[in-house]
């Protein structure tokens, strides 16, 4: 195992050399993501230092291996976080890895906005960075987005630096009911058109029922959060609401059936829900985005949902080691070119080979 | 195609070109080529052989096609507004001006997105989607520059603090590749699966490709806005009051400083009643729901007051608002009154480094006996020096241009970067190796090569040596055409 950036990088080098399929791994928690968990397991343990942490200009540089959740206490120290919010567990390089996110997306983006540099190890030992330490940075190529949600295939993610922001002074959710999707789905769009600035705007759904949650953070966040359940109707205000954010973020992930993220538009919601209960599944979608991870009973259930969601793409990320084709497909020329960018960042085919869109 | 067949390719190629958008869009005398010279930074010129305007994205493809046949390097074109001599053309190449793409395709609301060819201008999307909506990226330049060149810039503007940069509002483009294939990268969803081309695309200054569709996110008007100014006696105390406020967690929709120069100048072209001899305005705009909008506002005026600021002016009205903006975005035009010719310098530094970096400026500005006038968007860090001087007195415009570069070597000290928002393009090729190592470059040159093999889209931009895509990425080998002595990697 390796403590430093550059003993990954002589590690690396040797597997290179060597042309031994390896898989980065952080802790191990989305190891089934993807599909595939082929290959020498290469351990970001030892990567775990907090490098820096910027307080005064929200910023912060963590090796890989750092849990998130070891690096949210040290940012919460100063008043801050890293606006990431995805269901618990992993390691920095893990999230960015596979771009995972939680309901803090609606607001402050996802992985790829929030990462301002990273370091990388390329399969023969090459030690790359792109970007910088600043929130604003224009010289170069974006590697940073080239890595986020590359699964591990393209080259170890060895440091990451990222944009902080300031923890909330309050929150209050504003839930309310529904038991028809096109409802859920027509008040999710007229909130969406309102100046309202939200922090998580999210649906639930199971079995024919559910429910919107809007949240609220600020000095006013009680009061803004009334005012949308009034807008709402029949919704209610709950001002500790973290147990309800626990469960939409629990609701991505699910030990035994599978998880499907999809890519769609937000005017998809409703037949989401629908594609989700014809097969007995669950919802939680980030309502004004299009994001959204239905949980089905049984993997054998995912060609269904594809065909009921065609043409948007459905990933399946848990049980996705129990399906065959855990990537949909992608536009063909892209295709192309992303086999031509793993060619160049990782001609040695070691990392993850096989694993990724197209059986990149 | 052998080696016959490229030479015929070049040779008929302006023919070829006038076939595909007409001999009325195909420009070969160099009176016509005038126009397209250079972009905003004077400083460089070239003609290319041929400036075409096509109509079409099915033209702009056929266009790339032909210059692969004949492996004739291009240079796309947006407004030409750019500041890094990104759009400068390659002698003896192709000019593709794409101002006639300027049509905006969709304007789905309900999806919060619109789709637009690339020449449309910035203004003109949050025009289309207004009042309800807006397309927060808001480079200065945005009544003219294009969204195409904002997508290969990644611009930014005054609004980025909060709202972000042109990559975080692009979810699709249609981009042709060097080799005329058409593919789409992202679309209207998020989270397209695969490698986040989309991603890497936007700020790479037209090397590879060129994008014919775009499509992007707008989000709802803010539903209550509040602007002021504050003035104060130095910029170390202007700058301190900006800590303070993003300290205590507010995040503005912008935070923008004048120094003393800078005020004086602006005053004398905008006439808001600035008081001339200050040593720093903040301008301060919070924008968001009503209540909570309004309840951080009165915490941001108490600070400027604690901070030092014993004028604090809160604007009243609209046209008040307009005002204080319009004396903020004359700050550029207004220094051609005060100095006959500056360089604008594009910077960033982290922002609490922001007094010493400011003392070091000064200080490098009278080591070199030049004016310095400061105006930048201060709660990203991002500086805009503007170093005056006067051309006409022998020797000073070189003396400016290695202040500009000495302050550059500032930034990257204090841990900072060489461009926020104008971009590397000719003009910063030299400083990439202070900031980039070799590797580093060689990463970049992986990604280029990837898109761009020939090396045909904008060569000679971003990268400090022009380098060669050889047929074994990896740590550096031997080119045979360096071995040769055909090609220099360095
Ligand atoms: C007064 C002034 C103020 C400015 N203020 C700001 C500011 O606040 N923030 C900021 O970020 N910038 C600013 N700029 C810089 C400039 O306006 C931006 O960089 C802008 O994005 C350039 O757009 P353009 O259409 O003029 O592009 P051009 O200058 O024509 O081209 C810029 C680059 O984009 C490439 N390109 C253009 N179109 C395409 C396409 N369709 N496909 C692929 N590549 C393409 C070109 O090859 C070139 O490399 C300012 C400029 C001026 C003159």
């Amino acid at each position: 195992m390796f403590s430093s950036v550059s003993e990954a990088a002589e590690a690396v080098r040797e597997l290179g050399a060597a042309g031994t399929a390896v898989r980065p791994v952080g802790s191990g928690s989305r190891a089934g993501w993807g599909g595939g968990a082929a290959g020498t397991p290469l351990s970001t343990a030892g990567l775990n230092r907090i490098v820096e942490h910027n307080p005064g200009d929200f910023t912060a540089v963590l090796e890989a291996g750092v849990p998130l959740a070891v690096a949210q206490k040290q940012f919460a120290s100063a008043g801050q976080w890293l606006a990431l919010d995805p269901s618990p567990g992993g390691t920095i390089g893990g999230l960015v890895a596979t771009a995972d996110s939680g309901p803090a997306r609606h607001r402050y983006g996802g992985v790829r906005d929030l990462v301002i540099g990273v370091t990388l190890v390329l399969s023969d030992g090459t030690v790359a960075r792109s970007g910088g330490r600043v929130i604003k940075n224009v010289a170069g190529y974006d590697l940073g987005k080239l890595f986020t949600g590359s699964y591990g295939t393209l080259g170890l993610i060895a440091e990451v630096a990222v944009r902080l922001h300031p923890l909330p002074a309050g929150t209050a959710t504003a839930v309310a009911g529904f038991s028809d999707p096109s409802a859920l789905a027509r008040a999710a769009a007229d909130l969406a058109r309102r100046p309202l600035e939200a922090l998580h705007v999210d649906a639930a759904w199971r079995a024919g029922a559910g429910r919107l949650l809007v949240r609220f953070g600020g000095v006013t966040a009680g009061s803004q959060a009334s005012s949308v359940a009034s807008f709402l109707g029949q919704a209610d205000v709950v001002a500790d609401d973290e147990a309800l954010w626990d469960a939409q973020r629990a609701g991505q992930r699910c030990a035994d059936g599978a998880v499907l993220k999809v890519s769609g538009r937000p005017t998809d919601l409703d037949r989401v829900l629908r594609a989700a209960d014809a097969v007995g599944g669950s919802v939680v979608a980030r309502a004004a985005l299009g994001l959204a991870w239905i949980t089905v009973p049984d993997p054998a259930l995912v060609k269904q949902v594809r065909e009921a969601l065609a043409p948007r793409a459905v990933t399946v990320l848990d049980g996705g080691d129990r399906v065959p084709d855990a990537w949909p497909d992608v536009d063909p020329g892209a295709a192309a070119v992303m086999r031509r960018v793993k060619a160049r960042f990782d001609p040695a085919r070691i990392f993850r080979p096989g694993a990724f869109v197209g059986g990149i | 195609m052998g080696k016959d067949g490229i030479e015929a390719a070049r040779r008929d190629l302006v023919d070829a070109l006038r076939r595909v958008v007409g001999a009325d869009r195909t420009f070969t005398h160099p009176h016509e080529l005038r126009t397209y010279e250079s972009d905003g930074l004077l400083q460089y010129r070239a003609l290319p052989r041929v400036a075409v305007l096509p109509g079409t994205a099915a033209e702009v493809r056929d266009v790339v096609r032909l210059c692969a046949e004949a492996e004739v390097p291009w240079v796309a074109r947006g407004a030409g507004s750019g500041l890094s001599g990104g759009a400068l053309p390659v002698a003896d190449g192709v000019l593709v001006a794409l101002t006639r793409l300027n049509r905006i395709l969709e304007i789905d609301l309900d999806n919060a997105r619109v789709c637009v060819e690339p020449g449309v201008t910035n203004a003109a999307v949050s025009a289309a989607v207004g009042p309800d909506f807006f397309y927060p990226p808001d480079p200065s330049s945005q009544v003219v520059c294009s969204i195409g060149g904002n997508v290969a810039e990644n611009s930014g503007g005054a609004h980025c603090f909060k709202y972000g940069f042109t990559t975080n509002y692009v979810t699709g483009l249609e981009v042709v590749l060097t080799d005329g294939e058409v593919v789409r990268l992202g679309g209207e969803e998020l989270d397209a699966p695969g490698y986040d081309l989309l991603g890497a695309f936007v700020g790479s200054e037209g090397t590879l490709g060129v994008t014919t569709k775009i499509w992007l996110r707008v989000v709802p008007s803010p539903e209550a806005v509040r602007t002021l100014v504050a003035f104060f006696d130095s910029t170390h105390a202007a700058g301190e009051a900006v800590s303070e406020i993003v300290r205590a967690g507010v995040v503005p929709g912008a935070i923008e400083m004048m120094d003393a120069v800078t005020i004086d100048a602006a005053e004398q072209m905008a006439h808001a009643g600035y008081p001339v001899g200050r040593g720093a305005a903040l301008l301060v705009e919070l924008d968001g729901a009503a209540d909570e909008c309004e309840a951080l506002f009165q915490e941001v005026v108490k600070t400027c007051e604690r901070c030092g600021s014993d004028d604090v002016r809160v604007s009243r009205d609209e046209a008040e608002r307009a005002l204080f903006w319009k004396t903020r975005k004359a700050a550029f035009p207004a220094m051609g009154r005060v100095s006959p010719n500056y360089f604008v310098q594009d910077g960033v530094i982290p922002r609490t480094q922001l007094p010493e970096v400011l003392e070091r400026i000064d200080a490098l500005a009278s080591e070199y006996g030049l004016t310095v006038a400061n105006v930048f968007h201060a709660g990203d860090g991002n500086l805009h020096p503007l170093v005056c001087y006067d051309g006409r007195v022998p020797g000073e415009a070189e003396k400016a241009e290695e202040l500009a570069g000495a302050i550059l070597q500032v930034c990257l000290d204090a841990g900072g970067s060489i461009t926020g928002e104008h971009g590397v393009g000719v003009d910063k090729r030299k400083h990439m190796s202070k900031m980039f190592a070799d590797a580093d470059l060689d990463a970049f040159q992986r990604l280029r090569c990837a898109f761009d093999p020939a090396g045909l889209a904008n060569p000679g931009k971003v990268m400090p040596t022009p380098r060669l895509c050889g047929e074994v990425p990896g740590p550096y080998r031997q080119h045979p055409l360096e071995a040769s002595g055909l090609a220099e990697r360095f």
